[in-house]
């Protein structure tokens, strides 16, 4: 007997203002996540630096990524497929910290999120579950 | 015959290491974390063990990208500081333990899990950060390590039930190996933290508190958390938290706290850590 799931996997998707990333998700940013990869070298990072465009033309990333990077939209190449752990090596070549690079998507200032955190963080109430607005 | 003595969990936030090579440790936003590892870094020296198995995962580091195992061993002879972004931390080169790594990897297979072995990679914050915070600036560190990587940012991620069953394979694996060796295991990530979307930022202090309530003296409970519920209360980043289940589950049934820290924040993180020693 094959062993029970204990939830469904809609279920992951029912997490507000969050997307969790799976091996389906991976396919879709393999290229965008193999770019980030390659700035964990220094002279891929100044390549990338004195011209984005054409050093994420070197990688089989589509469009709409690619554009995502330029505007360092973070959200979007989440929505995109893209993983926090590959990502944050551009906002490092960027010199930014990751609180900055993380706090670009909770629609706060830096300054904003910061002291957030500093309060003790968000907190989960109403954060749980969208279907049971929890 | 070798033994495992004792665990160590901590939080691996990449700043707090960023913070150790930068001589930031005195600035005030730093420094009461800091003296959360205090008692840490005095046991250590009084407690060094012959080798570590520590149990983290890689930041798209070395993995992730085109191979995704879901337990590796790293199995060279050396691992090195990876740059991810910023350069390598300036850290000493980590040592592997091949003959009880490989001791390790056979009996684990006898125990079911396939462990995938790894030949050659670079270690990131998640092993260099809890090596700096028990062990310090040194110049070589004091032990050697066997890194032990745990997929838990690609769904699917190992269940917590299974993270605690491969501790309790490592437990029995370890206590075959005929050298006597003094053997610590180590879990790192967590506590509760989100990188990522509008929910970005996310602590949730009474998870993370009853988390390590149970886990020094009822961890059996903890083995039936769902991924959903680790993901939901503690953040998509949180359910690291299953790799401690690894390093508890390793000691056997008793344990005395020896010491227990939490605070928030580190950058984006609730920080976390405990020491144990294993009465069995």
């Amino acid at each position: 007997m094959p062993r029970q799931r204990l939830y469904s996997l809609e279920e992951l998707e029912d997490i507000p203002g969050t997307k969790v990333f799976t091996a389906k998700s991976s396919r879709l940013a393999y290229h965008l996540h193999k770019f980030c990869m390659s700035l964990m070298a220094a002279d891929n990072r100044e390549a990338f630096k004195a011209d984005e465009r054409g050093y994420m033309d070197r990688f089989k990333i589509p469009e709409a990524q690619k554009q995502a990077v330029l505007e360092r939209d973070f959200s979007k190449l989440i929505e995109l497929g893209g993983n926090m752990y590959f990502l944050v090596k551009i906002a490092s070549t960027d010199g930014w910290s990751a609180q900055k690079a993380v706090g670009s998507m909770s629609g706060m200032s830096p300054e904003e999120y910061g002291a957030m955190m500093i309060e003790g963080g968000r907190s989960p109430e109403g954060m749980r579950s969208i279907r049971e607005n929890r | 015959m070798a033994r495992i003595t004792a665990g160590v969990a901590t939080s691996h936030v990449p700043a707090i290491g960023a913070a150790i090579d930068n001589g930031k440790m005195a600035d005030p936003y730093w420094a009461p974390i800091f003296e959360g590892y205090e008692f840490v870094k005095q046991w250590a020296k009084d407690n060094t063990p012959d080798v570590v198995i520590l149990v983290y995962n890689d930041h798209a580091s070395a993995l992730m990208l085109d191979i995704v195992p879901t337990f590796a061993m790293g199995f060279a002879d050396e691992f090195l500081s990876a740059d991810e972004g910023w350069g390598r931390r300036p850290v000493p080169v980590v040592y592997n333990h091949i003959d009880l790594a490989a001791h390790i990897a056979e009996q684990l297979v006898i125990d079911e899990f396939d462990i995938t072995i790894i030949n050659e990679m670079d270690v990131d914050h998640g092993l260099t950060v809890p090596l700096s915070l028990v062990f310090g600036q040194v110049e070589e560190w004091p032990c050697k390590v066997i890194p032990l990587a745990v997929n838990v940012t690609q769904f699917p991620t190992p269940s917590g039930e299974r993270c605690w069953k491969l501790g309790e394979a490592i437990r029995n694996a370890v206590k075959t190996f005929p050298e006597e060796l003094n053997v610590q295991i180590w879990g790192t990530g967590g506590m509760s933290h989100q990188l990522q979307g509008t929910r970005a930022g996310l602590i949730n202090k009474e998870f993370d508190n009853r988390f390590l309530d149970l886990l020094a003296h009822e961890p059996e409970e903890l083995a039936t958390w769902t991924r959903l519920e680790y993901l939901r209360e503690a953040g998509t980043e949180g359910i690291e938290l299953i790799m401690w289940l690894i390093m508890r589950a390793a000691l056997g049934y008793g344990v005395e706290e020896l010491h227990r820290f939490y605070r928030v924040p580190a950058s984006n993180t609730a920080v976390g850590h405990v020491v144990y020693k294993a009465l069995s």
